[in-house]
């Protein structure tokens, strides 16, 4: 409910400038500022159409200040205007929800919407007493000018306009916003998509079945052409009966569709429904629909295409609130071999003036602790084991032999062509030193190649095993079974497509995940199943181990993300919340937050620790299949099937870029092992690089635009764009950076 | 808003027709309309449910086609039984057949005698998955290997040939061509892509070491004296993908072999060269329209150049200027546009040059053997305006030298050759064009010398084209014979089974003949025949939706069965 909202947000807003007043000590001046909007329309247009509206804003900024106590610029803005000093006392009739406070009003606001109600021709009397004291004591709870508004809610409750008004509504609505100023125009559009949602499914529910098909046929083409999968789905429906198992609907019909709007066009919303005495819409709008209301400018209509397109409209902003620790866990330090230290020495020695921008860039390696960064311990990491160290040894050693990148210093990309497969390459995982490459298909086997020399071996059977001498040095080796050896390894276990594949980072074990839906952990030392994890009921659409090994998450068709432990063989969190399938998955880099992202076109972050949702990011226009967080854990690119890639902040929950090229769906996003070039692979047959470097650099972020989403993406695309490489006829589905920033890509060849 | 209307939104239902059928095939006999009218309401939208299930595991296959398995774990979704049979990778052979004033679509399921699979032979066996890696770009540039792409798609450079303002707009390809150039000139082209520079995109001829060798090997190849080696190389030519750099240097090569060849009277060489225009002109993945200006008159002058080898009496240097000839009508047929005019601009360049010979009697005959060669390849519209009205004069021209003394031998044989020449093309035009008695006299009068030869030919050709029309009645018959085979009644149509023949779609006109026969549904025919009517029009709204539709055509029984009445 709306008006509920009002009464929060003014609290917050109360806060803010109160703050603010403390910071300059000059309470007038910021407070006039925080209005900018209002009251500079208040004094240029004169205009006899809008006097009365800009007067009723007015008003209701007076009104806002008396509350807050902050008389003196009450006086300035009343001197400015030219009102006089009671005009602001005499009850507004539009003024309801957000303007009036304090107890003497109540009654009279009472008396409003009852005449208001008594008005209102076609709606039936209240609603039935059963649900209503649960509501009247929230809103009580929340504030007593709530009380008008939600008795207009309750009245409509179980309301069933005239079937054949519907359209006259609708248009009306339209009619009106698109009579309005510019700048709300857009603002308002939002609401034509929910509300065209809802009046379709209210005559469908009503078994108005001619009527809600004219009423398809007439607007559906008005909606935002990223609407019409959507849009399909609905037309399909056309008898209640049908609305029993469709989930999309029953998501339409429980979880409210989110719109930002700015206080102003909300305002003028308000009062010209309830000028019409619209109540049909207005209940719809109270009913179904979340209007997240901030105070400032309203914005422009690019800065909402960037971000509405999901299933239930926008994040709400207080969803991305939460602090995300997006910093990197400290390494744990390992004593390097003599001659890396030697060179760790020099530079130490050498750091003065030149090392020094090149230590700060790595900030991983830096001793102190990153203030983003979570604690430590926040989640319970394994030990490391001695072959762990190891590796993490030759890591850096490679990593000193890195090419670093720029837009003069592109990567050599290398494609591994999966021939032979018959479409039915449906997964592909490299290790993390890229040794070895899995590919998971459509007839259920996992395959596994070695791309080194070195072939894949399995450990001996039992029996032989015991014929092996245990004390001798090189049992490591003998209990490896040579005469088996080969390239390549298949899997055979699961019962349906594999549709997400991955290795552990000590590259011992293989998750994939199957349309069968189970989980399976595969042990490459065997080459065999040791865990079928069940939970998930339907397909599994992508797993994905943590970068420390031990967790894994997956998530599939049943909407909820699972976090497992590999030792466990339930899952340790559930992280519900999405609308529909959930498509890709992915560990922050510090592990303890997972990025999921769905076919209800959000991306969710969610907290490992708590299980909470910590973001919800929309903005894309289609189901997104992959996901990438740069390697220092402070951005995220996500591809969806429209083609775009876009980047996110991932502490501030917000959009920052958007990267066009692609004409197909993108299966690979990856950074390269610095950060500065951003690979993107398609189905279009198409590997992409992109400036990253510049693409963040852009990026100017403050508290204001986090808060309202006023987001300015740079029209850059093209500028950013490195480089695109063909293949022939082979839709790349994964990329890799390899320890020295060569780039892998791997797809199957379709003839 | 959404300015522009999309498509309507696909409203389609099955037709009620669809569901008396199926209740009839599964033996429910009288449907009530109203009945039918829910049932397929109830039916088209578990269908689209079903399709819109079935999509999502297509995305997630990483494919862009649906297949008939999608369909099946879509339906295990619903837990619903999967139709078992439909194990088709690509396509589903559905049938039409219209009759009675209904139309059918069905799926056509032959009985199947298990012995004939059984002693058939094993298919073999697919090949296993393999993994091979290549180089997709090294250090930002991608490398012309048979793994990769041709560097620039022939759409790429049409479009950068004709029309160069076009081609300038941000695309992927010319990003990447000018991303070549950068390590050498990163500072030059920073500055270009951020200031106003854009006006043309660069493209660049340095070649690769690879191909500079691949590039000499071909040359010494196509020039050399082993026939095999240049088999091989007009091969390579003709069928590479990524010669499109190297294209300025072979046009180079060809034009200036042919200038000096033409000079030195080296016949073998220029009809080397001439072949390698050919096999150039047959890469499917090159568009010559750049190179034209050194290639067309290097072509021209094997056409209508005086002396193309050393002893013209005895070399056959005709079959060159036919070759080239040929070469020319090709590559008129190609490339001309109504802003290049090559067909006309060449035309001119015949003409002129024929004019002056036929004012001329000193001209060589080689080069009027060429003009007239050169013209007739053109058409036969050519051969009417042009040639035909020439044809006395040049008679006389050939019965001065053949009749007259003995100036040269080589004079007569070039006579010889232009009269045998304007023969073979003339006859075919007059053959075509004239009322038919054909009259010795009436030609002398109209052709003078030639008139005489001509007519002979113009018969010649007429019995020809009538023994062809003849053919080519006969094996359209032989087409059209399986036609009446097509009709539905027979349960087991022999051969056409598996073969995609376009019937599927179109209705062939015999089955019309049908109508005679009792409705389709209550004649005996297999039980496990399905048959399904299908709106075709109102299908248009949403090819995609159609697409679905069609597939899962088949499965509607199933479905049907599932949703309760």
């Amino acid at each position: 409910m709306a008006a509920v909202q009002d009464g929060q947000l003014n609290m917050e807003v109360e806060k803010d400038i109160k703050t603010e007043i403390t910071n300059d000590g000059s309470g007038n001046i910021n407070a006039n500022s925080s209005s900018p909007g209002s009251t500079s329309s208040g004094g240029k247009s004169k205009s006899p159409a809008g006097s009365g509206e800009d007067q009723q804003t007015l008003l209701a900024v007076l009104q806002f200040l008396k509350r807050n106590k902050l008389t003196e610029s009450v006086d300035i803005l009343r001197r400015e205007a030219g009102l006089s000093a009671d005009a602001d006392d005499s009850p507004v009739s539009d003024s309801a929800g957000a303007g009036s406070g304090g107890v003497p009003n109540v009654s009279a606001d009472g008396g409003d919407a009852n005449s208001l109600l008594s008005r209102v021709s076609i709606a039936t009397p209240v609603a039935p007493p059963a649900t209503a004291p649960p509501k009247a004591t929230g809103s009580m709870a929340s504030g007593g000018e709530d009380q008008p508004d939600v008795n207009v809610v309750l009245s409509a409750y179980s309301q069933q306009g005239d079937p054949v008004l519907y359209p006259l509504y609708y248009n009306g609505l339209k009619k009106f916003i698109e009579s309005v100023l510019d700048c709300h125009r857009a603002e308002l559009s939002q609401v034509f998509y929910p509300l065209f949602v809802h009046m379709y499914l209210e005559l469908v529910y009503n078994n108005h079945e001619n009527e809600a098909k004219q009423f398809f046929e007439k607007f559906s083409g008005d909606q935002e052409c990223y609407y019409e999968e959507d849009l399909r789905i609905l037309s399909s429906m056309s008898k209640k009966e049908h609305m029993k198992g469709n989930e999309t609907m029953l998501d339409f019909r429980t979880s409210k569709f989110v719109l930002r709007i700015s206080r102003d066009s909300y305002q003028l919303l308000k009062r010209h429904l309830q000028e019409r005495q619209n109540n049909q819409i207005w209940n719809i709008i109270q009913e179904h629909l979340y209007i997240d209301i901030f105070d400032g400018m309203p914005r422009s209509k690019s800065q909402i295409d960037a971000m509405s397109g999901s299933l239930a409209g926008e994040g709400k902003r207080d969803a991305n609130k939460a602090k995300v620790f997006y910093g990197l866990l400290k390494e744990p330090e390992i004593e390097v071999p003599l001659d890396d230290e030697d060179e760790e020495a020099e530079n130490e020695e050498g750091k003065p003036k030149k090392k020094k921008p090149k230590k700060d860039s790595m900030g991983s390696k830096s001793k102190k602790q990153d203030p983003n960064a979570p604690q430590q311990t926040r989640i319970p990491l394994p030990e490391l084991k001695d072959s762990d160290k190891l590796d993490k040894i030759m890591n850096m050693k490679e990593a000193t032999k890195k090419i670093r990148l720029s837009p003069d210093n592109l990567p050599s990309i290398c494609f591994y062509s999966f021939l032979n497969a018959y479409q039915g390459l449906t997964a592909v995982d490299f290790t993390d030193d890229s040794s070895l490459i899995a590919g998971g298909f459509a007839d259920s086997t996992v395959r596994v190649w070695s791309v080194t020399p070195k072939k894949l071996r399995r450990v001996k059977s039992a029996a032989d095993l015991s014929n092996i001498d245990k004390e001798s040095d090189d049992v490591l080796e003998r209990i490896m079974d040579e005469k088996t050896a080969s390239e390549s390894k298949i899997l055979y276990g699961h019962s349906g497509p594999v549709y997400g594949i991955s290795f552990s980072p000590d590259r011992n074990y293989l998750l994939s995940s199957s349309e069968d839906g189970t989980v399976r952990l595969w042990s490459l030392q065997t080459f065999t199943c040791l865990v079928g994890y069940k939970g998930h009921n339907y397909p599994v659409w992508d797993t994905q181990f943590s970068p420390y090994g031990y967790y894994f998450i997956s998530g599939g068709h049943d909407r909820v993300a699972r976090l497992w432990a590999t030792d466990h063989y339930q899952p340790l969190r559930m992280f519900a919340g999405h609308l529909a399938d959930i498509t890709c998955t992915l560990f922050h880099p510090n592990s303890n937050y997972v990025a999921t992202g769905s076919a209800d076109r959000t991306i969710r972050l969610w907290d490992v620790l708590t299980g909470n949702c910590v973001r919800i990011l929309t903005g894309h226009k289609g189901p997104i299949h992959s996901l990438a967080f740069s390697p220092n854990g402070k951005f995220m690119a996500s591809g969806a099937t429209d083609g775009r890639v876009l980047l996110w902040d991932v502490g501030h929950g917000l959009m920052v870029g958007e990267l066009k090229g692609h004409s197909d769906t993108i299966y690979a996003l990856k950074f390269s092992r610095d950060g500065e070039i951003l690979a993107s692979g398609s189905m279009d047959n198409t590997v992409k690089l992109w400036d990253t470097l510049k693409a963040f650099d852009d990026v100017e972020l403050d508290d204001f635009t986090a808060a309202t989403g006023h987001i300015h993406l740079p029209e850059n695309s093209q500028e950013l764009l490195l480089g695109t490489y063909m293949t022939k006829s082979t839709p790349v589905i994964h990329l890799h950076f390899t320890r020295r920033n060569l780039l892998l890509a791997a797809g199957a060849y379709n003839p | 808003m959404a300015e522009e209307r999309r498509p309507k939104q696909c409203t389609v239902v099955l037709p009620t027709e669809s569901m008396k059928a199926m209740a009839e095939s599964i033996g429910v006999g009288q449907l009530q309309e109203e009945s039918c009218a829910a049932l397929s309401e109830e039916v088209s939208y578990r269908i689209k449910e079903i399709a819109q299930d079935a999509l999502k595991f297509m995305h997630h296959g990483k494919r862009c086609k649906l297949t008939t398995s999608d369909i099946d774990y879509a339906l295990k979704l619903k837990n619903v039984e999967p139709l078992y049979g439909f194990q088709s990778q690509e396509f589903i052979p559905f049938r039409f057949a219209s009759g009675g004033g209904r139309e059918l679509h069905f799926y056509e399921e032959k009985e199947v005698d298990l012995s004939d699979i059984i002693n058939t032979p094993l298919p073999r066996v697919p090949l296993d998955v393999s993994l091979k890696a290549h180089w997709l770009s090294i250090e930002g540039v991608q490398p012309a290997i048979p793994e990769n792409p041709p560097p620039a798609p022939k759409e790429q450079q049409k479009t950068e040939s004709t029309e160069p303002l076009k081609a300038v707009k941000p695309g992927q390809e010319e990003e990447g061509s000018t991303q070549k150039g950068q390590g050498a000139t990163s500072a030059e082209a920073k500055g270009k892509k951020d200031g106003l520079m854009r006006m043309k995109p660069r493209s660049t001829h340095e070649l690769s070491v690879e191909q500079q060798l691949y590039y000499k090997e071909i040359t010494e190849a196509c020039v050399g004296s082993c026939e095999a080696k240049r088999a091989e190389a007009l091969q390579s030519i003709a069928t590479d993908p990524g010669l499109y750099q190297m294209l300025p240097r072979f046009s180079t090569f060809i034009s200036e072999g042919v200038r000096v060849n033409v000079v030195q009277n080296n016949l073998a060489l220029l009809i080397y060269l001439m072949r390698m225009v050919k096999a150039l002109m047959d890469n499917p993945t090159l568009y010559l329209e750049k190179y034209l200006h050194e290639l067309i008159p290097a072509v021209v002058t094997c056409i209508v150049s005086k002396q193309l080898c050393l002893r013209p009496d005895v070399d056959n240097h005709w079959a060159l200027r036919d070759f080239a000839a040929r070469l020319m009508a090709q590559s008129c047929k190609t490339f001309s546009t109504t802003t290049n005019n090559i067909q006309s601009r060449i035309t001119k360049t015949f003409t002129k040059v024929y004019n002056n010979c036929w004012l001329d009697d000193k001209t060589q005959w080689t080069t009027r053997y060429g003009c007239i060669a050169g013209l007739s390849e053109l058409g036969p519209d050519v051969i009417k305006t042009l040639i035909l009205p020439r044809l006395t004069v040049e008679g006389a021209r050939i019965k001065a030298v053949s009749d007259g003394p003995v100036v040269s031998n080589i004079d007569k044989i070039g006579a010889d050759h232009v009269q045998n020449l304007l023969l073979k093309h003339c006859a075919s035009v007059i053959a075509k064009a004239c009322p038919l008695p054909d009259n010795v006299e009436q030609y002398r009068a109209d052709y003078g010398y030639l008139g005489p030869m001509l007519c002979s030919h113009v018969v010649k050709a007429r019995a020809q084209a009538a023994l062809q029309a003849q053919q080519v009645n006969r094996t359209t018959l032989t087409i059209t014979q399986p036609r009446p085979t097509l009709t539905v009644s027979q349960s087991g149509i022999g051969g056409s089974g598996g073969s995609r023949t376009p019937s599927i779609i179109k209705v062939p006109s015999s089955l019309t003949l049908m109508s005679t026969r009792p409705g389709t549904p209550t004649q005996p025919s297999p039980p496990a025949t399905k048959y399904i009517v299908m709106a075709t029009s109102s299908g248009s709204s949403s090819t995609q939706q159609v697409l679905w539709t069609a597939v899962l055509l088949g499965g509607i029984q199933k479905i049907a069965l599932f949703v309760n009445p």
